[in-house]
């Protein structure tokens, strides 16, 4: 224990450079430094073996080829495609456990909604392809029921596709509906209903209002990690499944060109935080608590 | 819309259909790799062909590998666990140094430093990967241009994979362990040092017992991340496989009911990982 106050200073100092150090080799070594590589990459251009210039060659490229901006726009709007529909789905099992099961029932049914999230992408993806594939479960119990006169191939759609990105997502909507659902005071729904409102109108100026929170931050997660995934897209979209993160992987790991591979990254990143900032900034919130939320 | 309500029949009806639905949405999947784990047929599909083991303990004498002799599946697994247990020991680490930096220190730029430590969790899994892969490579290039020699480490394989989970990973462990360290009472440290107990021995005998949960917790949660993480670990990742690469590519290759069998194994465990947190966390004490 340190005696004098020049000592206690020393100790203080001491331990916050042990405390920091951890913090900052961590940030600037595998987070600061490697996207300001990335940026650099990406706006250089290779004119000779070893040679580079500055260029804006690769985003050019980017826009210029029609096939690489189609597949981004695809990847945002089914991205946020897959986000809407999983908040619509979260919606109401969430409901429940915040609202209408009580005690043992809703953490019981919590828990059950958490556990195939314990379960690795992979196998849940798996379990898809053997239901929807056209040897699959479900396209033989169509025909067993006589809907169809042969089994369909069920995976490879864009629908396919969506169904897995909500699969997966669904833990990282419901979470956050519940936290902010519980907090809702059943004596405001009460009070509502009183004066007569109905329940779409409650829905509309109570609940929704007061879950926003919940709502955004679940909306951030969802549509931040559907724009990054790969498994799902790939094995259930398989060849025409068109995903963003699929470009970027050619780009860098099939064809070697880093820097075409690090100008989509880049471009993917841009999206990903705009919509992040864009979902804090119509919610009014602070991206610390909506992390902290979520 | 809530029980004190009048809730007409046809909504509770709805309600209890949509939960039932619902279950079967999230289980079905799951019910069907592990029920195909069993199918004694070549292929993971209907119709069935009677139950059988082999899936697990076949070998080449019965014309099928299963999971406990298939030496690559095997191997992958190993890979997985040895980097998961790095990723859980290296982000623990970090996490509780970083919970005390943020609780306990006042330092410039300390809103900075925090905003930074939150942004690998919005940053995609993909992206973390190249940039890693990219900046790993440049500073592997200058190590042979400045002493010669070549930096094998920061080329891609396992120690990348490592690096390129704990980036995020670190950030998950942070915000859990600094939840638990800021509901502390502090004033239990100062009586301690006050009865004359030393700094180090306040910290191993009062502060890391009363984070203790948050510190099983993270170390559970960062181990299955890992362990499940495809995203970033298919960008770094070198010639030998972890668990869900290598099943990714199987999975590309064909349908085998040995990825039923391994699915079904990690199920298996993850769950066993799960009961016993929870178990912990209902027993008292902890």
């Amino acid at each position: 224990m340190p005696e004098t106050p020049a000592a206690a200073l020393g100790y203080r100092r001491l331990m916050l450079g042990l405390l920091l150090a951890p913090a900052l080799l961590w940030l600037l070594a595998l987070i600061i430094l490697p996207h300001l590589d990335l940026a650099l990459l990406s706006f250089r251009e290779r004119v000779a073996p070893r040679e580079y210039v500055a260029s804006l060659a690769h985003y050019r490229t980017f826009f210029g080829e029609p096939l690489y901006w189609h597949v981004f726009v695809r990847t945002a709007m089914l991205s946020a495609l897959a986000t809407a529909l999983t908040l619509l789905v979260a919606f109401p099992i969430a409901w429940t456990i915040a609202k209408l099961a009580r005690g043992r029932t809703s953490a019981l049914l919590f828990v059950v909604c958490l556990i195939p999230f314990w379960v690795s992408e992979t196998v849940r993806t798996l379990g898809w392809m053997i239901l929807l594939r056209e040897s699959g479960v479900l396209p033989a119990l169509l025909v067993h029921l006589g809907l169809t006169a042969q089994p369909v191939e069920l995976l490879y759609h864009d629908a396919t596709i969506l169904v897995g990105l909500v699969y997966t997502s669904l833990l990282f909507m419901v979470v956050p509906l519940v936290g902010s659902l519980e907090s809702l005071d059943n004596a405001l729904i009460e009070a509502a209903y009183d004066l007569g409102g109905k329940g779409w109108s409650i829905l509309r100026t109570i609940v929704i209002p007061h879950a926003a929170p919940g709502i955004t931050a679940g909306s951030i997660v969802v549509f931040m990690l559907t724009l990054g995934n790969y498994l799902t897209p790939t094995l259930l979209g398989g060849k025409n499944s068109q995903w963003f993160t699929e470009q970027i992987y050619t780009q860098f790991i099939t064809r070697f060109n880093w820097e075409q591979g690090a100008a989509f990254g880049f471009l993917l990143l841009a999206l990903s935080t705009a919509m992040v900032w864009l979902g804090l900034k119509v919610s009014g919130q602070r991206f610390s608590d909506v992390m902290r939320r979520a | 819309m809530i029980p004190t309500l009048p809730r007409p029949a046809w909504l509770r009806a709805a309600t209890a259909f949509y939960v039932g639905a619902f279950l079967m949405f999230l289980f079905v999947p799951l019910g069907v790799v592990a029920v195909f784990a069993f199918n004694d047929a070549p292929y993971p599909a209907p119709p069935w062909h009677g139950f059988t083991l082999d899936w697990f303990l076949g070998n080449e004498a019965a014309g099928r590998i299963g999971l406990f002799r298939d030496s690559e599946l095997l191997g992958s697994i190993w890979t997985s666990s040895v980097v998961a247990l790095w990723v859980t020991a290296l982000s623990v680490a970090v996490g509780t140094a970083n919970a005390f930096l943020m609780e306990r220190e006042q330092f410039p730029g300390k809103g900075t430093v925090s905003m930074l430590m939150l942004t690998p969790l919005v940053i995609p899994g993909v992206i973390l990967g190249i940039s890693i892969l990219a900046f790993a490579s440049r500073v592997a290039d200058l190590w042979s241009e400045l002493f010669g020699g070549e930096a094998d480490f920061l080329r891609p394989g396992l120690p990348l994979v490592v690096l390129g989970q704990f980036s995020y990973i670190a950030a998950i462990a942070t915000l859990t362990i600094s939840a638990r360290l800021k509901r502390f009472d502090r004033t239990l440290e100062d009586a301690a040092l006050n009865l004359g107990a030393s700094h180090a021995a306040v910290l191993w005998t009062i502060t890391l017992p009363y984070l203790r949960p948050a510190l099983i917790g993270s170390a559970a949660i960062a181990f299955l991340m890992s362990f499940e993480n495809f995203n970033t670990t298919l960008m770094l990742v070198g010639t030998d496989s972890p668990l869900t690469i290598m099943m990714y590519g199987r999975m590309r290759e064909g349908a085998s009911p040995v990825l039923n069998a391994v699915s079904l194994f990690l199920m298996v465990a993850s769950a066993a990982i799960a009961v016993t947190l929870i178990r912990r966390r209902r027993s008292p004490g902890s």
